[in-house]
């Protein structure tokens, strides 16, 4: 499969998703894309029909805020109905809401409040050690995220117990809300950090297919401690207009501004 | 239909009183744009705080610079601030009798479809059950305006809730009655009396007015102090009209009629019922659709009222 391609076919959902709904994290959700489509597309063994797999890999939302990536993702690769989700997104009574919730197929876990992914990704890891299992567990952190302190105790913790099947990503687009990281409340030594805590560090440039999945592979070979991939992104990647603008984190595009972002990615599309 | 939100009065109080009062300090964690404090932050650098996505430490500091004498105020959404950082409140704020006010933004269900991470419907039993946390709901622009100017004056921990839209207005414009700590009364009656808080209660006053017109006389009372909570006004409505409907955008459990109830229960029992959010996480919506849904809006109440009289 040509993953570039379906990146970008997932962006284009991700702005429909959100253009029709009117509401949605679309900064985010175009940052992530790329390791999201890597993990489920390649790497990640899930299968929509057999989510009571206790082998199955196991994926942790943290910033659960790109939620409509996720679904995009899930729905494509057939673990609910692509219909129903795009009439029935984040309208009332839908099942689908603003962040990912484990009542639908595919989710493990509900997230949404920052800093609680990895610590559960921790547990998950934990129990397949103990339970003899070789499923692998991945959980995506936003950069801006990286400030709840919630995250530094599952860092040493995940180190402490040298959790070779954890694999943790930081999307890191420099921006969050209010600014970018670094105004907001500093975060640049990322991998530095890490480090110290025990961490095998994996830095990459997190839109880049290629460097995301070898990086995932060096991820599998490590041994006796947990990786940590720095995903160095563009937020809005892909739409030339929303990247790196903190005030795209969850704008909802005009009608013209819709036609635009699609136009950009059907170019691109068009040039691989 | 107002279109000042109540976040809004918040932010215009604090930067007019922080220019006479530099001990003000105003500190977010990556929420001054939706705690409506851009301005703020902008025209007051020096007595604004950025922590960054961080609210255990945000409510830390809070009580850190209150206990050096500062008099700040923690602005971040209600969901996180009322749990995440529950037990920086109840220690360095609540136990610790330290003079911070926190300020709990889109509260309730107004961050509607993101769900039930980003709603706040349990945080008047988790501040409420606080020994020296007073928790305050207030309902319009103006009492908004009101209860801020009122705080000021005090040294004390307070939790503030409000919602994230602008609501229409209760009082008027240079008549809002207001005593700390003693419920408002927006509408006298004899046959029932409806208590409300934050944004329902301008649902309560549509409510009476309606029920006017079936022959129905309801008092309202604006509880928006939900803790020291105005018994005397609880016990008076209990012996002088037949019933006594609760409306909260809270849970069933530990909320404002919760407390109404223990208290005509012990002092002047009468039938009290609470029409409350689920002990569930509430259907997908945006808030007027999920206060429909759950019967707490004008046309849910008018129903029970007229139900249960
Ligand atoms: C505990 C908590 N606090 C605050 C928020 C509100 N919030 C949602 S997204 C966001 C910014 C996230 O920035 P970052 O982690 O950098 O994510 P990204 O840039 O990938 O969107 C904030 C503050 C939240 N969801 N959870
Ligand atoms: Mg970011």
């Amino acid at each position: 499969m040509n993953l570039e391609a379906k990146a970008l076919d997932i962006r284009k959902d991700i702005i429909e998703l959100i253009y029709s709904a009117g509401c949605g994290h679309i900064g985010g959700d175009l940052s992530v894309t790329d390791i999201l489509v890597d993990l489920y597309y390649k790497q990640m063994n899930v299968d929509p029909n057999k989510m009571d797999d206790p082998n199955r890999d196991r994926f942790v939302l943290s910033k659960g805020h790109s939620v409509e990536a996720l679904y995009c993702v899930l729905a494509d690769r057939g673990f609910f109905d692509k219909k129903e989700l795009f009439d029935t997104y984040s309208k009332h009574l839908s099942k689908y809401i603003g962040h990912p919730n484990n009542k639908i197929n595919g989710v493990e876990m509900n997230t949404g409040s920052l800093g609680h992914g990895l610590s559960v990704a921790v547990g998950m890891a934990m129990a397949g050690k103990m339970d003899k299992r070789d499923y692998r567990v991945y959980a995506v952190m936003g950069d801006g995220e990286m400030a709840e302190g919630s995250n530094w105790e599952a860092i040493t913790a995940g180190a402490h117990y040298g959790l070779d099947n954890l694999t943790a990503f930081v999307d890191r687009n420099r921006l969050q809300i209010s600014g970018t990281t670094e105004e907001v409340m500093t975060a640049d030594d990322q991998e530095e950090r890490w480090a110290a805590f025990g961490w095998n560090v994996i830095s990459i440039p997190g839109n880049n297919m290629e460097a995301i999945d070898n990086a995932v592979e060096e991820a599998k070979k490590t041994k006796g401690k947990p990786t940590v991939i720095i995903a160095n992104t563009t937020k809005g990647c892909g739409v030339s207009f929303i990247e790196n603008k903190a005030a795209w984190h969850h704008k909802v595009p005009t009608e013209a501004e819709y036609q635009q972002a699609l136009k950009e990615l059907d170019e691109r599309r068009a040039q691989l | 239909m107002n279109k000042i939100a109540n976040k809004q009065v918040i932010n215009d109080v604090l930067l007019e009183e922080s220019a006479k009062d530099k001990d003000i300090i105003v500190l977010c964690s990556d929420s001054r744009g939706s705690a409506g404090m851009k301005s703020y932050a902008e025209q007051r650098p020096e007595q604004f705080v950025e922590v960054g996505i961080a609210e255990q430490n945000l409510v830390g500091i809070s009580a850190g610079l209150a206990a050096c004498g500062k008099k700040p105020f923690a602005v971040s959404p209600a969901s996180f601030l009322s749990t995440r950082s529950m037990e920086q409140a109840k220690v360095d704020v609540a136990y610790s009798n330290t003079n911070v006010k926190l300020i709990g933004i889109s509260g309730g269900v107004s961050y509607g479809a993101l769900g039930m991470t980003h709603h706040s419907a349990t945080d008047i039993a988790t501040m409420g059950s606080m020994p020296n946390m007073r928790v305050y709901l207030p309902s319009d622009r103006f009492q908004t305006e009101a209860l801020i100017r009122s705080v000021l004056k005090d040294e004390k921990p307070a939790y503030i809730r409000i919602g994230r839209n602008a609501v229409e207005d209760v009082y008027e414009e240079g008549n809002v009655p207001f005593e700390l700590d003693k419920a408002t009364l927006v509408k006298d009656g004899t046959d029932v009396t409806i208590i409300a808080c934050g944004e329902l209660v301008g649902d309560a006053k549509a409510a009476a007015e309606e029920l006017a017109g079936k022959g129905i006389s309801t008092r309202v009372l604006d509880m928006y102090c939900i803790k020291p909570i105005d018994k005397d006004a609880i016990i008076k409505a209990a012996k002088e009209t037949k019933l006594i409907v609760t409306v909260e955008e809270h849970t069933m459990y530990g909320g404002m009629g919760s407390m109404v109830a223990q208290i005509t229960a012990a002092n002047a029992p009468v039938k009290v019922i609470n029409l409350t959010l689920p002990d569930a996480p509430v259907v997908t919506g945006k808030s007027r659709e999920i206060f429909k849904y759950y019967g707490l809006d004008a046309e849910g109440i008018v129903k029970t009222v007229t139900e249960q009289l």
